[in-house]
């Protein structure tokens, strides 16, 4: 894994030891290693507990902790088979529900907030700077400061319970810090590009387009996988815009449902966590450099 | 278009005609941004790529935050106005006090322990053969949502009744009945805050991959030759720890520090969904929800949200200026 964040400077080519490779070296390294796979399994253990259970048959995760599995190991999919159940868990509507409240929401601030950054890093207007100074610090509000007067102005224009206050909310909440991040990379092209287009008789729309654009996309990728997995993993948008039915809520919502009303219905939970969980360790594992780069850069959203 | 859709293909069609209304108002946008020309067409191109950001960010941001405000000095329903009763309640009522007094022990522990791990995993997997694969493990429940954590974590608290012909099937219940213990019904327990230390330990698990992360992309920027230089004078590895790498990581460690008590201070999703606040376990944001939805009190939300935001702002301020520091 590289992992390069947008705060720090390039790597220097590791061609000597590292400080902290030569601390560890010197602290004898079995017990650093010993430390280190102590930590590792720690961290691991509570996952693989649940993701084993999930294919446990009903009775014996009940009955028996997961770890009976190693000396009695019985397997089944019947738990997966029934959080997919439409007369009960449902959760496949609930995970389109995810999908559909997803993609407008990534794609609408992504492309607003390009806009936004392109002006405010390469068009000269009057108020530019006060203009930006807001924006930016808008990144401070936390977004329960939003919710109550939200919920009343969607209710007033009549469109409470569709997905349309979720999209709209997450797409608001998702433009202060995007727009902060476009800017910082827009604004490190070289102006040379943008002038020579200018010179060729391009306006602004068509610099945007053929100069900026693909430019931008390793921006626009890092952001929009970030924003993509803080609006799947989202529980607070959701639950105060969309309501308890499965018309709306996403997957996150019903997961959050089943600790509630069925606390001992394990066999339920554990395979509906790594339904819900699939889609963002896939695009983790996939991902990994776009995703960590966004997270690091995105760190203070919220 | 704006009414409810209730099956897939209906779902699919509202949300494909939602894109489409949007690719529409950004064409206008495009249209007119292209058809200006003269001496003023760059003020105009600039407010109109900005218009629909100022727009969405006035409606959706900024009025809802300056009403918020206004609302946390009226009654439940909002209809009376009764000045800073709310705000008193926060600070003197007995549940609001175990929820403030919940949020700080949350602020003082988690960003210093996350940070510690990810600052000490970061160092021990450093260069090694597994590195990548090792910082994987840890990052992964960063990725995953915190009801899928909570999830996970409840699992492992799970507790069963203290009897001869009942197993525990909570991984941490059944370590202590191994060594000749008592079952605890965990989280329920609030003796010395211990639910709350648990679930603490559930939001630790999450955020140390983030401390790691980043923590372990600062240690590899330290200059090889300032490493070499102090290997070749014979530091100890002690001191290399001490005089080289913490020096050269403090800004990223006070940056850590301090977004990790950001992300701590509205933590919501944890509580939420591990013990939904009872057992004197809420904090500030699940106090919000909670006094929102269950206890219908949208004054009292309000002044929370409010206070909630009032916390925050010395920490991001700080923060900013570091990265900034740093950058």
């Amino acid at each position: 894994m590289t992992v390069t964040p947008l705060t720090t400077t390039p790597e220097v080519t590791p061609v000597q030891l590292s400080a902290a490779a030569v601390a560890k070296k010197r602290l004898s390294s079995p017990w650093a290693s010993l430390a280190a796979i102590v930590i590792a399994v720690l961290w691991t253990l509570p996952t693989f507990g649940l993701l084993l259970s999930s294919f446990r048959p009903e009775l014996d995760i009940k009955r028996t902790g997961w770890w009976t599995f190693f000396t009695d190991p019985q397997v089944t999919l019947d738990n997966y088979r029934a959080v997919f159940d439409s007369d009960s868990v449902n959760l496949g509507t609930y995970f389109v529900n995810s999908l559909m409240i997803c993609i407008p929401s990534v794609l609408i601030p992504l492309s607003l907030a390009a806009l936004a950054a392109y002006a405010f890093a390469w068009i000269n207007f009057r108020g530019k700077n006060i203009l930006f100074v807001a924006v930016f610090a808008l990144q401070i509000v936390p977004l329960q400061v939003t919710l109550i007067p939200l919920l009343t102005i969607f209710a007033k224009v009549g469109i409470a319970g569709t997905f349309w206050p979720l999209w709209l909310a997450h797409s608001t909440f998702a433009l202060p810090l995007a727009i902060y991040l476009l800017h910082n990379f827009i604004k490190e092209i070289p102006a040379g590009l943008i002038e020579a287009a200018r010179v060729d008789g391009a306006g602004h729309v068509s610099i945007f387009f053929r100069v900026m654009l693909p430019l931008l996309t390793p921006a626009l990728a890092a952001f929009g996988i970030f924003q993509f997995l803080w609006v799947w993993n989202d529980l607070l948008v959701a639950l105060v815009f969309a309501g308890g039915g499965d018309t709306v809520a996403p997957i996150t919502l019903q997961l959050a449902n089943l600790t509630g009303t069925r606390g001992t219905a394990w066999h339920l939970l554990a395979s509906g966590t790594f339904v819900s969980i699939i889609v963002p360790v896939t695009v983790f594992l996939l991902l990994q450099r776009y995703f960590v780069r966004g997270l690091l850069a995105g760190s203070v959203k919220g | 278009m704006f009414s409810t859709a209730s099956t897939t293909p209906e779902k699919l069609l509202q949300m494909l005609s939602a894109l489409l209304l949007f690719a529409a108002v950004l064409g206008v946008v495009l249209f007119f941004a292209s058809r200006v020309r003269g001496k003023r067409s760059d003020n105009l191109v600039g407010y109109l790529y900005l218009l629909p950001v100022v727009l969405l960010l006035a409606v959706g941001l900024v009025y809802p935050g300056l009403r918020t405000i206004y609302e946390s000095f009226f009654d439940a329903q909002g209809n009376a106005f009764i000045g800073v009763d709310n705000y008193k309640t926060i600070l003197t009522d007995g549940d609001q006090l175990t929820v403030l007094g919940n949020t700080i022990v949350w602020v003082l522990i988690v960003p210093v322990v996350a940070t510690a791990v990810g600052l000490i995993y970061a160092i021990l997997v450093d260069k090694s053969r597994f590195e990548s694969f090792a910082k994987a493990l840890i990052f992964l429940p960063m990725a995953i949502s915190m009801v899928a954590a909570g999830v996970i974590w409840k699992f492992m608290y799970e507790y069963r009744v203290d009897q001869p012909n009942v197993k525990q099937i909570g991984l941490i219940n059944q370590i202590l009945v191994w060594f000749g213990g008592k079952p605890v019904q965990l989280l329920i327990t609030d003796t010395g805050k211990l639910n709350t230390l648990l679930l603490i330990v559930v939001f630790i698990w999450i955020q140390a991959g983030f401390a790691m992360t980043i923590l372990s992309a600062a240690i590899k920027a330290i200059p090889d030759e300032i490493v070499e230089a102090a290997r070749l004078d014979g530091v100890s590895p002690w001191s290399m720890f001490v005089k080289i790498t913490l020096p050269s990581v403090r800004t990223t460690i006070v940056v850590v520090l301090t977004t990790l008590a950001i992300g701590t201070l509205k933590v919501f999703d944890v509580v939420r969904t591990m013990t939904g606040g009872n057992f004197k376990t809420s904090v500030i944001a699940n106090e919000f929800y909670s006094q929102l939805i269950r206890a219908d009190n949208q004054g009292l939300a309000a002044a929370l949200a409010v206070v909630l935001f009032i916390l925050v702002i010395p920490i991001i301020v700080y923060n900013i200026r570091q990265v900034r520091q740093e950058a």
